[in-house]
């Protein structure tokens, strides 16, 4: 069977370095396994992330995306834009549903990307890499290449916001999806009942505003501990970040002994698969994840 | 600056909604609003918001500029697009939230020193240096936001923080000389320029 | 006509005959019940059990049935024959599935069955079966008084239904309220825009139809008659009276706006201040171009007003002006605001509301208002000032603050107040003083008269009752379009406020119910809710007192009084609730199936054990519309309930006659539960005054038990839903153990 070919748009907490580049890895060994080409854009820029807004504007923004879904087009031809990061997910597909909506926004875009030499017709999806995992390949395929299931580990599946919302994975519903849950499952593992399941961490707001953040990481976390949840796992480069992260800053300021280790669904599918801790990227891990390295090392 | 600043604004008529439909993102949609507040109820961060969206909504209707505009509400918002979903009107308010943060800051009627706004400023400046933003001059840029000293500090309390990520090669030391960039860079920059003059055009902001 | 024989059928199907001893009920029926024939059947309602029956009737002369089976709520089809009087004696569901399991209540559900097979045979022979009112109604026209857009369309209704057709309308001009508009609220998707309003069109329909026949400038001097065969008189502008004989009636009378001079805190009578219809009158006046004001100029701003002197809000908040909601004023508003945007997208158009009210496809034509610029204020209105620029004051319920705007036209959303004639307390009242000669209410009766509707002749007044807040009756509990006035139904903004598409869906409803009306009454059948139902009252005047009672408590007005004040029963307005007969003291008022009689003697024919035996005897009387299903339903759910308790269905508690009381405690009964439907406000009764009449009675008979040395609990009356199945169950056992406590009655043995 041929593999399935996606132009891939890594972002740039996913760069060599970044704070998700574990996540890049562990994307890399998953994607193997499951026959799917990941063809890098090249050039990619940046897409604005979710407060882009404030000093872009509405244009300046949309052109980011726009230009990375030129250089798709031009390069990639044929290809649907995929991307591990829900913020460049969401900033791409809401480009392209923008422009779609409005020829005279497609055109002052075109405008814009003409001084960067490019030229967009708007002919490309954009999706997430849990799309294309559930929609393409499909619980069913998820299974086949599971070597090791992870039959003894509970995971607590926090799904965050922006795979979630607005436009959410193959139509699920927004107040409680199923596919993380679902993904746990397909890996032979547990997926505790979760009630923070789509609470949002703060998102950018974490640098900006901690106290308030932080709170809400302390629910998902403290929620995770109650439900019986060895680890948190996550679809969102900035969920991980925020709930693995600050766990120490809420144990210092408000005396809690959060150790919760926060995995990418990517790592679960990567050992499962046979991958090493290495090729899941369980050394990226600031709250090591024991348990799913040692049934790595196995 | 433009003059949008200078205009008359009478209560309760339309004059304020309808600088909004012209130059906030989405704007048009604010007249939609049903008034029911299942947006106040769904923000994560809703009992920060001085104005909760369905207020400001009113307030816009009710042509309270000043108000709105001078407002740090909008600057709550995470991006959990939770107030989307939910609006039974189909309102998408997490963009109107934001085009009226961006509105309010290019007028520079937005809150001095707002963290989200000073944070999201030099995130957008970091990111048109190269066309890919650079965390760690990011992460250092928002340290020393409030200064030299209030900078070490902040970066003394993080150090563990950081020295984790390090470890864990999840942050390059080596990309404060450079680090990941757009090899158009210049296209890039060019790009953002030209959208932001077509845009200060259209919302008469040039 | 041959004699009567009587036969009685005992199933013992369903496990009937597993538990109880048939061969015993047999012997009952035969010995004690005296039935010629008695058979038993191993499964009654199969074909050859049901021809078991249908063979005797027909060459066996069997004439008179009683059928112990089930209740007589089931296989009610399968156990009717044509001319045969027919009673049930309810094994199954009243015996057999609620009493409780084990052999230590054999004996006293063996006791239970053999009572019932003892009723059901003492009242078959009480009973006839009804041959129907020999004096039928012949006509079939149906009369639509009112001919608005709510008249025209059931005139249009009943016409195209085959029905002819007689039109009253007071003014020279069809189409009513309609005429003054401009456009009405979408009715077709999407719902987005304002449409015509088509009264024209439809007027035109109505004045090409052949079968309608049109009185226009004419309104009822008087209505005489019943269902089928009413006579009105109708005056013409001429003064010339013509009289039309119709079958049925459909008002559609409509509504007029809330004055508004009553509004002046809300700026009514000043200038630059209208209620939706002047603004409807300024829109037509523009039609479609800039809408003017009274002194000419163009409007560019406007605020509407939304609930003004409405919903007890009145703008000033003490509860006065209407109580009610009108319905249609929030989709009126929004009408209006766009026709201002339509016109000129720039005109300032402000909807100030407390809570928007738009139901159905409303939702789609707020949001196109919504599209088009038209700006909903959440607010609470508290003074407008008038004049050049009109001044706003409200506060602001979103922003939570006290403000005020300026408008070139406020609108007041004003409310509907319905056109539904006289209010009958006030009739009787009036009437009363006036025959006892006070000269001031025999003008205001004549004055009443004006104002008057229908003008029926009917004993209870001119008109039909109102409803709270004087629109007219309709709709009582359970039956769509129904009235306390049979063959009269109320249509359109004068039974309650609403738009024109809820008025002319209304209309066509009302046209089917008359339709209904006049076929049931032309067959010489009961209209709801014992449709088709061939029994009605019949009195022997040689016995009555001329007391009254039935003609002021008949809940109907089916009953009228001659010179001499006797009742004069009109068959074809009774609805057959018997409540005439729970009534009358003297106990002249029967039905061939249902009399005083038929109840009487079930009462009579339990065997009450004496007061050494420990086994207490309890009739119930259950409303057939609610109680008596709940029992039946209990039975259904397996509840089980004491076994001594025997229960009479009855057709409504109305119809419960005190006699029954003191023949069950004469008896030896130790207490009687009545069971009946909601009363007061939010009754449930489906003949409306039926429970309360008899709560009404009840408490009378306070002094006759005494009388009797009998404590006050022997008699109680409950209120049953047909839901409430486990609450009738433990309504039963309760009593029952209240009456433990008390002991046996004290007139046991005396019976």
């Amino acid at each position: 069977m041929s593999k399935k070919q996606y132009a891939f748009y890594p972002g740039c907490s996913s760069q060599k370095g970044a704070s998700a580049a574990n996540y890049t890895t562990s994307i890399g060994m998953m994607c193997d396994k499951l026959d799917i080409q990941l063809n890098e854009i090249p050039d990619w820029n940046c897409c604005g992330a979710s407060i882009g807004y404030a000093e872009g504007g509405e244009l300046p923004r949309l052109v980011l995306s726009a230009r990375n879904l030129a250089l798709a087009e031009q390069n990639l031809g044929g290809q649907d834009v995929v991307s591990g990061c829900p913020a460049c997910w969401l900033a791409t597909r809401e480009s392209v549903e923008r422009l779609h909506e409005s020829q005279s926004l497609l055109a002052e875009a075109n405008e814009a990307l003409k001084e960067a030499g490019l030229v967009l017709k708007n002919e490309t999806k954009a999706r997430h890499m849990v799309e294309v995992l559930v929609e393409d390949i499909g619980f069913e395929g998820l299974k086949k290449p599971v070597v090791k299931p992870l039959g003894d580990l509970k995971f607590a599946g926090y799904v965050g916001c922006q795979t979630n919302r607005p436009f959410g994975i193959a139509g699920e519903s927004f107040e409680n999806p199923v596919y993380l849950d679902k993904m746990v499952e397909a890996v032979g593992a547990e997926a505790v009942k979760y009630d923070q399941k789509v609470t949002c961490c703060g998102g950018a707001l974490a640098f900006s505003e901690p106290d308030k953040s932080q709170k809400q990481i302390r629910d998902i976390v403290e929620s995770a501990y109650d439900h019986g949840a060895d680890m948190i796992v996550t679809p969102c480069q900035l969920c991980q970040a925020n709930v693995e992260i600050y766990q120490s800053e809420i144990n210092k300021k408000q005396g809690t002994k959060f150790n919760m280790p926060v995995v990418y669904y990517s790592q679960l599918l990567t050992v499962a698969y046979g991958g090493s801790a290495k090729d899941a990227g369980l050394d990226g891990q600031l709250i090591r994840a024991d348990k799913l390295e040692q049934i790595a090392s196995k | 600056m433009s003059n949008a600043n200078q205009q008359a604004v009478a209560k309760y008529k339309n004059n304020f909604l309808k600088e909004v439909e012209a130059n906030v993102e989405e704007g048009h949609w604010v007249k939609m609003c049903m008034q029911c507040g299942v947006c106040a109820g769904s923000c994560p961060l809703g009992p920060h918001w001085e104005h909760s969206p369905q207020k400001i909504f009113m307030m816009i209707r009710a042509g309270k500029r000043e108000e709105v505009l001078g407002s740090d509400s909008m600057w709550m918002c995470t991006s959990c697009y939770n107030c989307i979903v939910r609006c039974p009107r189909k309102l998408p308010i997490t963009h109107i939230m934001h085009g009226l943060a961006n509105y309010s800051h290019r007028l520079g009627l937005a809150p001095k020193g707002q963290p989200t706004r000073e944070i999201a400023k030099l995130f957008w400046d970091n990111l048109v240096k190269t066309g890919r933003v650079n965390e760690l001059k990011f992460s250092l840029a928002m340290y020393f936001k409030d200064g030299f000293g209030q900078g070490v500090k902040n970066a003394m309390a993080m150090q563990g923080i950081g020295l984790g990520l390090m470890k864990a090669g999840r942050l390059n030391p080596m990309e404060i000389f450079g680090g990941h960039v757009c090899k158009d860079k210049s296209g890039v920059q060019k790009m953002i320029a030209k959208a932001r003059e077509i845009e200060d055009r259209r919302k008469s902001l040039a | 006509m041959a004699d009567n024989k009587f036969a009685a059928y005992i199933c013992s199907g369903c496990g009937i005959g597993d538990k109880l001893n048939v061969g015993a009920l047999e012997k009952i029926a035969t010995k004690e019940g005296k039935m010629a024939v008695v058979k038993s059947h191993p499964f009654l309602c199969s074909t050859e059990g049901v021809d078991l029956i249908k063979n005797d009737i027909a060459n066996d002369g069997v004439t008179h049935v009683c059928i112990a089976a089930c209740s007589r709520r089931a296989k009610a089809e399968a156990f009717t024959f044509p001319e045969t009087a027919v009673s049930r004696a309810n094994l199954r569901e009243g015996v057999l599935w609620v009493v409780a399991e084990g052999a230590d209540h054999d004996e006293v559900r063996q006791e239970m069955a053999e009572d019932y097979v003892r009723m059901g045979c003492a009242e078959v022979k009480k009973m006839m079966s009804p041959a129907g009112n020999p004096d039928k109604a012949q006509s079939k026209r149906i009369m639509v008084v009112g001919g608005g857009m709510s008249g025209m369309t059931a005139a249009l209704a009943a016409a195209d239904a085959g029905y002819e057709v007689v039109l009253v309308e007071k003014t020279g001009k069809l189409g009513g309220f309609a005429n003054n508009m401009l456009k009405r609220v979408p009715f077709n998707a999407p719902h987005a825009e304002a449409q015509p309003t088509g009264v024209e069109e439809l007027a035109a329909k109505v004045t090409g139809n052949a079968k309608i026949k049109l009185h226009l400038n004419s309104t009822l001097t008087e209505t005489a008659g019943a269902p089928g065969r009413f006579v009105a008189k109708i005056a013409q502008e001429s003064g010339a009276v013509a009289e039309e004989t119709v079958g049925a009636i459909v008002q559609a009378t409509g509504f007029t706006t809330y004055p508004l001079d009553k509004l002046p805190e809300l700026g009514g009578g000043q200038a630059n201040v209208v209620d939706q219809a002047g603004l409807e009158a300024m829109a037509k006046a523009a039609n479609g171009g800039a809408i003017k004001r009274a002194d000419g100029k163009e409007v560019k701003s406007v605020v509407f007003v939304q609930c003004a002197g409405q919903r007890g809000s009145g703008g000033n908040g003490d509860g006065s002006h209407l109580e009610y909601c009108s319905g249609h004023c929030c989709a009126t508003s929004i009408k209006q605001a766009t026709y201002f945007k339509d016109a000129n997208p720039d005109v300032d158009t402000v909807v100030m509301y407390q809570d928007l009210r738009v139901p159905g496809m409303g939702e789609d034509f707020y949001r196109s208002a919504q599209k088009k610029g038209v700006i909903f204020t959440k607010a609470k209105v508290n003074k407008v000032a008038g004049g050049d620029a009109c001044k706003v004051e409200f506060k602001d319920l979103i922003l939570d603050e006290d403000t005020a705007t300026d408008a070139d036209l406020v609108v007041l959303a004003t409310g509907q107040v319905p056109v539904s004639g006289v209010n009958l307390d006030e009739w009787t009242t009036t009437v009363t003083a006036a025959e006892s000669g006070d000269e001031a209410a025999k003008e205001k009766k004549s004055a009443l008269q004006k104002i008057s509707v229908l003008n029926l002749n009917y004993r209870q007044g001119p008109d039909m009752p109102q409803f709270k807040y004087g629109f007219a009756d309709s709709h009582f509990i359970c039956f769509p379009y129904e009235t306390r006035r049979t063959g009269i139904y109320a249509a359109g903004p004068t039974r309650r406020p609403m738009d024109m598409f809820q008025a002319q869906e209304d209309a066509t409803g009302a046209a089917m119910k008359a339709i209904q009306a006049v076929e049931n009454a032309t067959r010489g059948r009961a209209a709801h809710p014992r449709a088709w139902d061939l029994s009605f009252p019949k009195a022997r005047l040689e016995g009555c007192t001329q007391c009254k009672r039935c003609t002021v408590e008949c809940p109907f007005g089916a009953i009228d009084e001659d010179e001499k004040r006797f009742p004069v029963f009109n068959e074809q307005r009774c609805r057959r609730c018997g409540t005439c007969m729970g009534a009358c003291p003297v106990r002249v008022i029967s039905f061939e199936n249902y009399s005083c009689d038929t109840v009487g003697s079930q009462i009579k024919a339990v065997n009450i054990p004496d007061e050494f035996e420990e086994k207490p005897r309890i009739l119930i009387l259950a409303c057939e519309n609610d109680a008596y299903p709940a029992l039946d339903m209990a039975g259904l759910q397996r509840l089980t309930y004491s076994a001594y308790v025997r229960a009479i269905p009855v057709r409504c508690l109305g119809s419960v006659n005190t006699i029954w009381i003191t023949d069950a405690l004469n008896s030896g009964y130790d207490g009687v539960m009545m069971m009946g439907c909601k009363k007061g406000d939010d009754y449930q009764c489906h003949f409306v005054k039926g429970s309360e009449m008899a709560y009404y009675r009840m408490s009378k008979i306070g002094d006759t038990l005494k009388q009797l040395g009998l404590e006050p609990e022997r008699v109680q009356t409950q209120e049953v839903a047909i839901t409430d199945n486990a609450k009738v169950a433990k309504l039963i056992d309760d009593y029952v153990a209240q009456l433990n406590e008390m002991g046996p009655s004290p007139m046991k043995g005396f019976g």
